[in-house]
């Protein structure tokens, strides 16, 4: 590569958005303006000093960054003495990383004068997100989520309710993330005039994928800092789960120029990448077009997309952001499968070790930390990328272990 | 690439609706919707009820640019076991039994990529087939495709929608050949109570740029409707309203076929009321 390609001035994407081989734009005709518009509008903002201000305000003041690193010795412990250290997106307001995204493009939907927000979710994290954007900025706001999603995260739905939210069950496919991106890129068709599409990861066409990235550089900015403030040195590697990629490129983003940092990204095996149910999109799919970008995706020898299974609805998805699809062919990001059960081991270790529930798609990230620490040795120091915190999961995490007094599934006592 | 020639399979149709005073009717189906056999049937029946062009569409698992009623026929489709050689297939029997109309191929682009371009471009033509519409491929992205579909004589139909803006037409309508789709309102497919006024405003504008046929779609569903397209455009496009009648029949396949061919009647009635 191509790690030269990123250093400063360096043009990634491409004036097209590609990444390699990877990215573009593949849009019906009708939605062609309304991004041409997203992308000049964004490479305005990027050149007008206010409009940094302002959001590294809200970040600050609102979102509640810097978010904290924390040393967790005794999950370490479980981890051959490893160092961990976890950036802590889980106490950004909201819950999650995804406040960082769409503060930014929810600033950019004001300057583009636009007064009605629609998005896709798929745990919920960026719902919730979007939906408190909105209720700050006076949008209206339409979120749409895969059924089998609203069921799984039924606290984020009441969450985005409450916060003036209309949340649309999408039934068509599988019900899950793909299916709610595709419906909301036919509400954006018939609607665009009013409406920006304020997607949620690093998907997507030209220019989410960069400009989804670039609000979420931030926390690798910030981690790098804090590595080297309490190490005095780089990590070894950082872990991130990846299921469209936005926190990982995110975190990973500062690091590419270090060529000593590995760079991991944690993919969602499901009941095992070797099994039909999984979205190991990176490790199992291969290159096609899906939601507007050339990346990996799921898909049979005919080119349609196979659904994604995933105990998280965060990573549930046949497809991935086109940078991350660049940086593994490329060889300076490694791509690994993790079960759900290794997941959800890691996330109740972290819980019981730490007094810390992750999201379970960040406890993907963890568990992969795990065996890189028993790997590396104990002088290793590994960056981990706790991208959302698992209150949402309690419902998932309590019938997977059992902690309902009464049977398993009976939603209506699940506050006990 | 802006000019093909003439005698192009598909530009020879729409010639020939010109030379009658008429618009042509363009009629779309997906292939496989019942079943493939089935599928043959009901666009044998949309030919016999009058329409010059066909679209096959090629159903996919990710629909965006489709509303309920042909997502409900992509999902039969699918579920039926529709592979790409079906398509080819349906194409193939088509053009064969009917040599006086033009057949498309209407597809999402990722069918088309993992098939390989050039694959697909070979193996359409050979089956008889007149070209493609491949409306999430923009102008942009289209290169590889084009080349392919020229080398083997194949039309690439171009979407354009009310929000293209004049310039962008321009660059649009140079790159395609066979006709320009215009469509008529910003949505997705489905049928509609009115066409609105986009789209006599669109072909308006489309016509500025291009001496390509402008063909309007996206919302007509009855003779009123197509009448009223056909007074400004060159051809009008019907898509969900067909597969309704298909499903409307549930079971009883004459039903369906009869409908779709009543359906097809009443709207070459339409185009040449204008």
């Amino acid at each position: 590569m191509s790690e030269k390609d990123y250093l400063p001035g360096a043009q990634v994407p491409d004036a097209r958005g590609y990444f390699g081989a990877y990215g573009g734009r593949f849009i019906p005709e009708a939605l062609v303006a309304a991004v041409e518009q997203v992308a000049e509008e964004y490479e305005k903002a990027k050149a007008d000093p206010a409009f940094a201000a302002e959001l590294d305000g809200l970040l600050k003041d609102y979102t509640g960054r810097p978010s904290p690193l924390t040393d967790v010795h005794r999950f370490s412990a479980e981890a051959g003495g490893a160092r961990i250290l976890l950036k802590r997106e889980d106490l950004n307001h909201t819950g999650s990383h995804k406040i960082n995204n769409v503060l930014g493009q929810a600033l950019l939907t004001r300057r583009m004068g636009k007064t009605r927000i629609i998005a896709e979710t798929g745990a919920g994290q960026h719902g919730v997100a979007t939906a408190t954007a909105c209720a700050l900025f006076g949008f209206d706001c339409t979120i749409y989520m895969g059924e089998v999603d609203t069921e799984r995260q039924a606290l984020n739905v009441a969450r985005m309710r409450m916060l003036g939210a209309e949340v649309i069950a999408v039934k068509s496919g599988s019900r899950t993330l793909k299916d709610a991106i595709n419906e909301a890129f036919r509400d954006w068709v018939a609607n665009v005039d009013s409406t920006h599409y304020l997607f949620g990861t690093v998907a997507g066409p030209h220019p989410f994928p960069m400009m989804v990235r670039d609000f979420h550089r931030i926390i690798g900015v910030e981690a790098r800092q804090q590595v080297l403030d309490r190490t005095g040195r780089l990590p070894d590697a950082v872990v991130a789960c990846v299921g469209g990629g936005s926190n990982a490129m995110g975190i990973f983003h500062e690091f590419i120029p270090d060529a000593g940092v590995r760079l991991i990204g944690c993919e969602a095996a499901g009941e095992g990448a070797d099994t039909p149910k999984h979205a190991a999109t990176l490790t199992k799919g291969d290159p096609g077009v899906l939601h507007g970008s050339r990346t990996y995706v799921l898909q049979d020898e005919d080119g349609q997309t196979v659904e994604s299974h995933s105990i998280s609805a965060g990573l549930d998805y046949p497809g991935v952001g086109p940078e991350h699809a660049w940086l593994k062919d490329t060889g300076r990001a490694e791509y690994r499968p993790v079960t759900d059960d290794a997941a959800m081991q890691a996330l109740r270790l972290l819980s019981r070790t730490e007094g810390i529930i992750p999201a379970i798609e960040s406890a993907h990230a963890l568990a992969g930390a795990l065996d890189l620490g028993r790997e590396l040795g104990p002088e290793a120091t590994i960056l981990v990328s706790l991208s959302g915190r698992g209150d949402k999961d309690m419902h998932t995490a309590a019938q997977y272990f059992g902690l309902y007094d009464e049977p398993a599934g009976d939603r209506a006592e699940g506050g006990k | 690439m802006a000019s093909k020639p003439s005698a192009s399979k598909l530009s020879g149709v729409l010639a020939g609706a010109k030379a009658d005073g008429r618009a042509a009717l363009i009629g779309y189906l997906p292939a496989g919707f019942p079943t493939v056999e089935g599928g043959i049937r009901a666009v044998d029946a949309l030919i016999e009820g009058g329409c010059d062009v066909v679209e096959i569409g090629l159903p996919h698992s990710d629909p965006v640019l489709d509303g309920a009623v042909i997502q409900t026929a992509d999902d039969i489709a699918l579920r039926g076991g529709v592979r790409i050689k079906d398509v080819l297939r349906t194409v193939q029997e088509v053009a064969a039994a009917h040599p006086g109309t033009a057949v498309l191929v209407m597809t999402y682009w990722n069918p088309v990529d993992r098939y390989g371009v050039a694959r697909f471009a070979a193996d359409l033509a050979a089956a008889g087939g007149a070209g493609c519409i491949l409306p999430d491929l923009p102008v942009e992205e289209s290169e590889e495709w084009r080349k392919a579909a020229d080398a083997h004589g194949l039309d690439t139909v171009f979407v354009v929608a009310p929000s293209s803006k004049d310039a962008r037409l321009a660059e649009v309508t140079a790159a395609g050949s066979g006709f320009v789709y215009a469509a008529a309102v910003m949505g997705v497919t489905g049928t509609r109570s009115a066409v609105g006024s986009l789209a006599e405003d669109l072909v308006a504008r489309t016509r500025a740029t291009t001496d390509l046929p402008v063909c309007v779609g996206l919302g007509v569903s009855n003779a009123e409707q197509a009448a009223e397209v056909a007074r400004f455009a060159d051809g009008v496009i019907v898509g969900s309203a067909f597969v309704k009648r298909i499903l409307e029949a549930g079971e009883d396949e004459a039903a369906a076929l009869d409908g779709v061919r009543a359906l097809a009647g009443e709207l070459a009635a339409g185009v040449r009321r204008r």
